[in-house]
């Protein structure tokens, strides 16, 4: 064959599974490295703006109940740059926003709306009544019920321990959050009690007995969850996009 | 050398490694029932959630059967459980006659890997009907069920790689070279998108260590290099032997089996970023991905044409064998599915189809159209082979399910093009006040027919399926239907005939 006189043939790959292995590793290796490094080291991927914090307690556990049910395979998290959208959703998904989401809530479908501002958009009642029963408060909607979840209780005894893991993974939960967690978590559906410490320990958090339940359900923390989700930043504060750039 | 590797000669031919010493076969019959079983199990769930997003109330109002928690049993069944059954039976078996040699590790090892892989998929399963997953795509089973499955896979590539090493053909065949891409980057993108901290080493949650955007990033390298190893190289490796074997042709093109070889595994682990257009993700990401979606359309297609002219002058086999009409067709399915990704890819036709039906009738039409359908034509092929019968039960009933599959298809793919367009042009759409014309909800009821539709032709799919389970169990009693045979001669005599 040609390629032989020129020294190298493809046969020679075909003769050695170990070199094979090797090209094959690094072959597929590049495309990844060259796409995922840089988005940990250029310091412009996440813009700096004000507002974003980690998760309440009673938020967290809603955010694992919104992992849980699936809802990220109906639901994006992410609006996009388009007039429509904008008008439809509010202000385009900024990846500060979504910083402390282990794992990232983007999603890839719209089989209903976005929720990355749902937050305030409805009432807690009107939440609480569409997650029980959809078509009660939207008759076209194919989305689940989820009345089971509304007398459910929470189970949040080893809260602390999610938010120390979440510490590790790069959350920036300080020790007096971890330490206060259940309180805190108790705290965000007790309008009438002190919620002083969780207001100032997670500014902007919804105060509310979302479910009307005397204990925490896991009703109560999807809610607080969906309330605050898009509230983070205050955008009028930014004029134009390019003050959204560092 | 060129013959050695590209004609069926003695390493694709013969069932023996030497004289009276067979190949193991009996963890690959057993690969082949689960597949068969878990695809009946996977285009079932899918049927189910189909008909569930046209008629909600099938989500029972119980936390077990919600779309969210089924629609992962469903995608995990088809990918994981039904092709991955299909890859491990296709590629124990053929790297064996390829390498002229018996499975390194033995039967009893993959019989290992076969019971374990199996458990994996039940708890798998499992765990997402009772809420725990990892909430990433096609990466659901959480911390600890992804260690089992790295030992699992960890097993799968020591046997594989193995028996090609101790290969007793001097070349690689090119079958190979594909199943080895596949299992080696499944690995890393296993490894590299399952780093997570467990809450506590006795429960089942675990967060990521890598959140938001670069969580984003990741998951999709992962994502879309599953359907290009996994659904993608994998079925490669089973094209490479049992076209070839069917059509009883030699393989058209070497050179373009190595061009599209390194083409494909090189530029495929660039494209992930087209699953995040117009998102938080840097622009440079998001233009590297749209870049390399667009180049990757040309080794797709040298994968397509060297599989589709493996037929040369043997294109009449076609009519008269249902079998490699599969083969044919899944290859063409492929072309069909890797024009329209690099298509979806460009951003401003991304604009319109992201987050719409259209991208779920793309994914079908390569899981269907392409995937099942290798799968069927290898299956059909194997079946006898494994369980030493002469012929299939039925190849009128193996033409019966390819036209009740591929019209299943058709309904499928159609319902979601004009769904998803439709959907993507009601949100942007304004009237003549410069308001947005439909609300969200409006847009969702306006799905209503074509879902029904989709829920038909996965229906049919599913139907055809059963066909095939009926047409294998009475091929493995040794059974052969009374039936008119497919004409051998030529195209005249067959009218004739008819």
């Amino acid at each position: 064959m040609a390629e032989e006189k020129k020294g190298f043939s493809h046969d020679t790959i075909e003769r050695n599974t170990l070199l094979l292995i090797v090209l094959i590793l690094i072959t597929v290796s590049i495309g990844g490295l060259v796409q995922i490094v840089p988005l940990f080291t250029i310091e412009s991927t996440i813009e700096k703006v004000e507002g974003v914090r980690p998760y309440s307690p009673l938020e967290l556990a809603g955010q694992n109940i919104y992992i849980r049910e699936g809802c990220y395979n109906c639901h994006s998290q992410q609006i996009r740059p388009f007039r429509d959208e904008v008008e439809r959703y509010g202000h385009y998904s900024l990846a500060a926003e979504s910083m402390y989401d282990h794992p990232f809530q983007w999603g890839s479908k719209r089989t209903g709306p976005d929720l990355a501002r749902v937050g305030g958009k409805y009432s807690n009642d009107w939440q609480v009544a569409h997650l029980i029963d959809p078509r009660a408060v939207v008759p076209e909607s194919i989305m689940p019920g989820y009345s089971w979840m509304k007398d459910r209780p929470l189970k949040y005894a080893d809260i602390q321990d999610h938010m120390k893991t979440l510490k590790i993974v790069g959350v920036p939960y300080t020790d007096d959050q971890i330490a206060n967690a259940k309180a805190d978590l108790e705290a965000q559906k007790s309008p009438d009690g002190d919620t002083a410490g969780l207001a100032k320990r997670y500014p902007k958090a919804v105060v509310a007995n979302f479910t009307g339940n005397k204990g925490v359900t896991e009703m109560d923390a999807l809610v607080a969850y969906l309330q605050v989700l898009g509230t983070m930043v205050d955008f009028t504060k930014y004029q134009s996009p390019k003050q959204l750039q560092q | 050398m060129t013959s050695a590797t590209l004609t069926p000669g003695a390493a694709l031919g013969s069932q023996r490694v030497s004289e009276n010493v067979r190949y193991h076969e009996d963890a690959v019959r057993l690969f082949v029932i689960a597949a068969v079983f878990w695809g009946v199990v996977g285009f079932l769930a899918g049927v189910f959630i189909a008909l569930q997003l046209a008629f909600p109330a099938l989500n029972l109002g119980l936390e077990w059967t919600s779309f969210g928690r089924l629609r992962p049993v469903h995608t995990s069944a088809v990918i994981f459980a039904f092709g991955g059954n299909v890859l491990f039976a296709t590629s124990l078996y053929s790297v064996q006659r390829t390498s002229r040699q018996f499975l390194f590790g033995g039967d009893g090892l993959a019989k290992f890997i076969f019971w374990n892989y199996n458990v994996f998929i039940v708890l798998a399963a499992l765990s997402y009907v009772l809420g725990y997953t990892q909430g990433k795509e096609y990466a659901e089973p959480e911390w600890i069920l992804d260690l089992y499955l790295t030992v699992i896979w960890v097993l799968y590539a020591i046997q594989f790689i193995g028996t090609v090493m101790t290969r007793k053909e001097s070349h690689i065949y090119v079958a190979n070279w594909f199943f080895m891409a596949f299992i080696l980057t499944v690995a890393i993108l296993h490894l590299g998108n399952n780093v997570n901290v467990p809450v506590s080493l006795t429960g089942m949650k675990s967060y990521p260590f890598v959140s938001g955007v670069q969580s984003a990033m990741v998951q999709w390298w992962y994502g879309h290099n599953a359907v290009g190893f996994f659904l993608t190289a994998g079925f490669l490796g089973i094209m490479y032997y049992f076209v070839p074997k069917r059509a009883e042709r030699p393989v058209y093109s070497y050179r373009l089996s190595i061009v599209h070889f390194w083409t494909l595994i090189f530029l495929y682990i660039w494209a992930g970023p087209h699953h995040l257009h117009y998102t938080a993700l840097p622009d440079w990401a998001q233009t590297l991905g749209m870049t390399f979606s667009v180049m990757l359309w040309m080794p797709s297609w040298g994968g397509m044409i060297n599989g589709i002219m493996t037929l040369s002058g043997a294109w009449d086999k076609l009519r008269t064998d249902p079998v490699l009409r599969f083969l044919v067709t899944s290859v063409a399915f492929y072309g069909m599915s890797t024009f329209e990704g690099p298509l979806m890819s460009v951003k401003p036709v991304n604009a319109l189809s992201h987050y719409t039906d259209w991208t779920i009738g793309h994914v079908h039409s390569g899981a269907l159209g392409w995937v099942a359908f290798i799968s069927f034509g290898a299956i059909y092929y194997l079946v006898p082979v494994l369980w030493k019968r002469s012929q299939l039960y039925s190849l009128r009933l193996v033409s019966y399910h390819f036209w009740t599959a591929t019209i299943g298809i058709v309904l499928y793919i159609t319902a979601m093009w004009v769904s998803g367009i439709m959907q993507g042009l009601m949100w942007r759409a304004y009237d003549n006040l410069g308001f947005l014309q439909y609300s969200f909800v409006e847009t969702v009821a306006a799905m209503h027919p074509f879902y029904v539709i989709r829920a038909m032709g996965g229906l049919l799919f599913l139907t055809g399926a059963l066909i095939m389970v009926y047409n294998l169990w009475r091929t493995a009693k040794g059974d052969v239907r009374i039936e008119k045979p497919y004409a051998t001669a030529p195209h005249k005599a067959a009218v004739g005939a008819a």
